[in-house]
């Protein structure tokens, strides 16, 4: 017993390197599980507030073009929303009356405090977490396409897993054709996402638009996500490679929409039954 | 002490922000683990660096990524530093820094540990080495930045003052 107490304490730095090193593996595999430990991470309240600090000193230089782009958004808007009632006028449609429908989809707006385009795991952190009743799995938003989805939140804070994120999957549709594959980034240009998984016989274009499917009850159906780059097709490959340049300047990215699916709990469920062994 | 918030605070809240060309990082808080004064036992060194890379962690939300690639050069830099020591040996006391020892001993001393940091940084953050090409691109240039950036740190600061 001794001798092995020795032996220990002889080679105490060795082995209390491995210790530290087991615990950094653990936290690594930990934190690389979706919707991880809610305590270590940026969206800590110091933590957050102070990137916020430093993000805060940056974003003062660039306020002119944060008020020209929610002034575009806000000019959009009112255009749709016009579109859409001259059209009901003349269509002489009825109304939708079911609340929960029209209600379905319900946003919060927030404002980025922290994001990255260099790592291959990019996380941006909102000022926005518990307290607005936000929950880890809601899709994130910006104006001009989808940007991610809720990781973790603490009470003021939360932490979105970027779509620059080599584990972020996201359902997503080619608008004209309505085939729909999955897109993923591959790590290198945080401009550039590929869609995955488009068979051979589909006839995609370049300059064609991407949007979300709507299949997974994260994003809601149609968000732009951007324009297909380039596409290739392999000899013996079964599916295409496509490149597809994003909508949204994530170097760029100032405010977020975080969008809460009313219905999503219903339509979990109602899929968990299909699952459920007979 | 104060040093170590101090090359926190520089790291998270300035270097984080500048990256060139997307692949050239500035990991400037490894200095404080390398401008430890020589005789630092290597359990405190290992301590020191888990903290300081946790803390770091925190900050880039990939936690126990910069933790585990401090404790490995933590480890190992007093073993380096016993294999590097110049003729007459180190001063007692001293710090291991360019003003003590002069440039070409301490790019000697720095870059095989700061290789090492990032190699391990960047490969763990892939998660593997499919995509090597691109991972060993990111940590040489990110090196390069690194040790650039801290020669420079040590030259423009008052040769008498420590660390």
């Amino acid at each position: 017993m001794e001798r092995l107490l020795r032996f220990f304490y002889e080679y105490r730095a060795f082995f209390s390197f491995l210790l530290l090193e087991l615990i950094c593996a653990w936290l690594i595999i930990q934190n690389n599980q979706y919707q991880g430990a809610a305590y270590f991470n940026s969206s800590n309240r110091l933590a957050a507030n102070i990137i916020g600090f430093s993000q805060g000193v940056r974003e003062y230089f660039s306020l002119r073009n944060i008020n020209k782009q929610l002034a575009e958004e806000n000019a959009t808007l009112r255009r749709k929303l016009e579109q859409r009632n001259q059209s009901l006028f003349s269509l002489e449609m009825k109304e939708l009356k079911d609340e929960a429908i029209i209600n379905r989809y319900d946003y919060v707006s927030a404002k980025v405090v922290a994001n990255s385009t260099n790592m291959l795991k990019n996380y941006i952190t909102i000022n926005k977490g518990k307290d607005a009743g936000i929950v880890p799995g809601m899709a994130a938003i910006s104006s001009a396409g989808a940007v991610g989805k809720v990781k973790v939140v603490s009470d003021h804070f939360a932490v979105l897993m970027s779509v620059l994120n080599i584990d972020h999957h996201m359902s997503s549709v080619i608008k004209r054709t309505g085939h729909f594959g999955t897109i993923q980034w591959n790590g290198s240009d945080p401009r550039l996402v590929n869609l995955q998984f488009i068979p051979r016989h589909v006839q995609p274009l370049e300059g064609d638009t991407v949007v979300t499917s709507g299949y997974n009850a994260i994003f809601p159906e149609g968000i732009l996500i951007g324009v297909i780059k380039h596409v290739t097709l392999s000899e013996e490959a079964p599916f295409y490679d496509i490149q597809v340049e994003l909508a949204q300047d994530f170097g760029n990215l100032s405010f977020v929409e975080i969008v809460k699916s009313n219905l999503r709990n219903e339509a979990d469920s109602l899929e968990a039954l299909t699952k459920e062994p007979r | 002490m104060v040093s170590f918030f101090l090359y926190l605070l520089i790291q998270v809240m300035l270097m984080k922000n500048l990256v060139l060309f997307n692949t050239a990082f500035c990991f400037f808080y490894v200095a404080f683990l390398l401008f430890l004064p020589i005789e630092t036992g290597v359990l405190v060194l290992m301590v020191m660096g888990f903290v300081m890379g946790f803390i770091v962690d925190i900050f880039y939300d990939s936690l126990g990524l910069h933790a585990s690639a401090m404790v490995a050069i933590a480890y190992l830099r007093n073993y380096w530093l016993v294999s590097i020591t110049p003729q007459g040996g180190y001063d007692a006391g001293a710090a291991p820094t360019l003003a003590a020892n002069g440039t070409q001993w301490f790019l000697v001393y720095s870059i095989p540990l700061i290789l090492l940091h990032h190699f391990v940084l960047f490969f763990v953050e892939a998660g593997g080495f499919y995509r090597f090409g691109y991972t060993l691109l990111k940590t040489l240039m990110s090196v390069f930045f690194t040790v650039t950036v801290l020669i420079l740190l040590q030259l423009i600061q008052p040769p008498q003052r420590r660390l």
